[in-house]
């Protein structure tokens, strides 16, 4: 079996072989540059630019592994800008004895999820760490983006809605299982996706009507929530019979204490919207395979000013705080 | 025994006596999943409880910890009438484990460089001097288990190392971990031991009834605990002390009812002791995980935080399995115990004050910086208080 050797990342012929061989095979020849920089055209006088580094373990899981959600991470903090992502880079740090087989799987999925997202890899960096310095392979990528639908993040107000585009905690519940060997149903799959179609399509057919996007990554739905009220005049209500959570996620979290509201996604954004436009904007959500799911969550009222709230289905309110760090499984 | 489901995580649907915890939801799933047919039901039963107008006050107990969480985390305790209060009592595992017992387990992992396994909520409990997770910082090998078969498996893979399991937990865990004990012995693995802070509840109860320190006019009983005891040993509440309790369950619809009931008995001057969750308690319990329970361990008397030394309220491991107590097979002397100054969990944990009474309470004792236990368990008051009724 074929192993990254330090001579891979020493700038000598080993290296050159393997970015001339099977990067430049697998990512194409644009995506690497004989020059130190890549060179880009772009018709835009305002730029999103963004950078993100990836280290998730296990490195393949259902619906995912670690190329892919570099890829998609990456696009998605361009797309819930109003931003049409177009160029990223891709650098690797390698850990000395990772299986050649594997890293090909993951620059596989990375040039996958690249052509799906409508963005290049243009430029990119090889590094090699000794044996036990590194958990098999990081990455990190950069993105640019164009603004498109620009979207102005107005001020939110009494009534504005809160939707959010599928089912919460796929990711992070995913991971977790896999890590804890928890991983009974085999419905269970990670969410990552491009959203930079979707979130084009309804900032596009929306323009006026939305105020905030966001996608719901590390710290899940309450965190971003959480971020909008802090220090503000306004709370959020979430209706917890209307937030769309798959039967796996909720059933292990019950297993492990968790709330699905504070687990990552890597697939889902949530969109704050004038009260008219939200069944419309539901509506379009739904047409993307990614956004089938979506739906209104909540509201923003001034019940609990600078704190975010949960009315549970028998009409009882609870506060849904920022957590201090990840959920730890509890004890019992 | 039934071999192949012995492990509680695998086992699709778990059978009664194979819970993970004080609060493992297999049980509430099941019973859950019949409510959800019905929660126009229960949105009428929620009315009637906001709704209820009360003769005279009532201050009821919730004795278990995850009745307290789930108090809050439905909305339940949101709807409750005028004149209604709950008052939290000494039913978290974590919060009720005196620091003594964890600074004998880090004096032992130090001494005898053992694997510290254990359940997520004891790694930030704060000892007398450190915590699990400061050692664990400071390269201590503690490992993060969710059922102890898991700490004998790792024992099976390490067999040069010693894997410790911290038993911390009420009837409800100690059949699992009776079993672990039984799987190790079974399987002849010598470098698995058990270091039990395990505790029997109604004895605590009893302890705080005779205490006399606050007012309780009825108590919301331990389901979970019932599942494994059943619901004939709270009897004493009513026979020794006149007082009602009903025995409950965890889902929205069991917190209701338990109320509605208790509510009945109290304005009626009914003193009985109800089951409201006859779909996992039975009248005297699970009789194979009481047998399991004492096949391994000896009842004892233990100390609990802020209560004290409460006879026949522990369990200790019988001495034909003692070379699986961690006490006995690693003696250590840990250092003197120092409480926290200021901290006022045994106070709480006795129900003589809430968490906001707490001159520490989101001030200086915080969730990423707990002075007490009853911050950092997802069980304990301070921390359902602290996120889900922070106003």
């Amino acid at each position: 079996m074929k192993k990254i050797l330090p001579g891979h990342g020493s700038g000598g012929k080993l290296m050159n072989d393997m970015i001339s061989g099977l990067i430049k095979e697998v990512l194409g020849k644009d995506s690497i540059q004989i020059d130190d920089s890549a060179v880009l055209e772009l018709d835009a006088a305002r730029i999103a630019f963004t950078t993100d580094s990836y280290t998730v373990t296990p490195i393949f899981f259902p619906g995912g592994d670690i190329g892919r959600l570099a890829v998609n991470g990456t696009v998605n903090d361009l797309a819930v800008m109003g931003a049409v992502p177009q160029y990223l880079s891709c650098a690797l740090i390698l850990e000395e004895g990772f299986e050649f087989d594997e890293f090909e799987k993951i620059l596989r999925s990375m040039k996958d999820a690249a052509d799906s997202a409508g963005v290049k890899i243009v430029t990119g960096d090889t590094k090699v760490v000794p044996n036990g310095k590194g958990d098999r392979i990081y990455i990190n990528t950069s993105g640019i983006g164009v603004f498109k639908n620009r979207i102005q993040r107005g001020k939110l107000q009494e009534g504005d809605k809160i939707i959010l585009s599928g089912t919460a905690g796929d990711h992070g519940i995913t991971i977790m299982s896999l890590r804890n060997n928890l991983n009974f149903s085999s419905a269970l799959k990670s969410d990552c996706a491009p959203l930079n179609g979707m979130i084009d399509n309804v900032t596009g057919k929306f323009p006026e009507s939305i105020k905030f996007i966001r996608d719901a990554t590390r710290g899940g739905v309450a965190s971003v929530l959480n971020e909008i009220t802090s220090e503000e005049d306004f709370s959020v209500k979430l209706i917890e019979d209307q937030i769309p959570v798959s039967e796996e996620v909720k059933g292990i979290c019950a297993i492990l204490g968790l709330d699905p509201l504070y687990v990552a996604n890597e697939g889902k954004i949530i969109i704050i919207s004038e009260p008219d436009a939200a069944e419309g904007i539901v509506a379009e959500l739904k047409k993307s395979e990614y956004g089938r799911d979506a739906a209104v969550i909540g509201e923003i009222d001034s019940v609990y000013p600078g704190k975010v709230y949960v009315e549970t289905y028998i009409g009882g309110k609870r506060l849904l705080p920022l957590l201090v760090e990840e959920q730890l499984p509890r004890i019992c | 025994m039934q071999e192949e489901r012995a492990d509680p995580i695998s086992a699709p649907v778990a059978p009664d006596f194979f819970i993970t915890g004080e609060c493992s939801d297999l049980q509430i799933k099941l019973t859950g999943d019949i409510i959800n047919m019905d929660k126009e039901l229960v949105k009428k039963l929620a009315g009637l409880l906001k709704n209820r107008k009360l003769e005279k006050e009532f201050r009821i107990m919730e004795v278990c910890g995850t009745h307290t969480a789930e108090f809050f985390k439905t909305g339940v305790k949101d709807l409750f009438p005028e004149g209604l209060s709950l008052i939290d009592g000494p039913g978290c595992p974590v919060c009720v484990t005196p620091n003594s017992f964890l600074d004998l387990a880090i004096t032992i992992a130090k001494d005898y460089d053992t694997i510290i396994t254990t359940f997520g909520d004891m790694i930030k409990v704060p000892s007398s001097y450190s915590s699990l997770a400061k050692e664990k910082a400071e390269g201590m090998d503690v490992r993060i288990i969710y059922s102890p078969l898991d700490a004998v498996r790792l024992a099976e893979e390490n067999p040069g190392r010693e894997v410790m399991f911290l038993s911390v937990g009420f009837e409800t865990t100690a059949p699992s971990e009776a079993i672990a004990i039984m799987e190790a012995d079974k399987k002849g693995i010598k470098n698995f031991s058990i270091l039990s802070c395990n505790k029997i509840t109604p004895p605590a109860v009893e302890a705080l009834i005779n205490a006399d320190e606050v007012r309780i006019d009825g108590f919301i009983i331990p389901g979970h605990v019932s599942a494994i005891i059943g619901r004939k040993p709270w009897e004493f509440i009513s026979e020794r002390y006149g007082k009602p309790g009903v025995v409950s369950g965890f889902e929205a619809y069991d917190l209701i009812t338990g109320v509605l009931t208790l509510l009945d008995l109290l304005e009626r001057g009914e003193n009985l002791i109800k089951n409201e969750y006859r779909t996992v308690v039975k009248e005297n319990g699970n009789e194979q995980a009481k047998k399991i329970i004492d096949s391994v361990f000896d009842v004892t008397s233990s100390v609990w935080r802020g209560i004290g030394e409460i006879p026949e309220s522990g369990l200790s491991i019988k001495e034909e399995y003692s070379r699986y107590d961690a006490e006995k097979k690693f003696p250590a002397t840990p250092p003197p115990v120092k409480e926290h100054a200021g901290c006022r969990c045994g106070d709480l944990l006795r129900g003589v004050i809430t968490p906001p009474e707490c001159p520490l309470f989101a001030k200086v004792c915080t969730p990423e910086n707990a002075v007490g236990p009853c911050m950092v368990s997802s069980e304990g008051p301070c921390s359902a208080y602290y996120k889900y009724w922070r106003k």
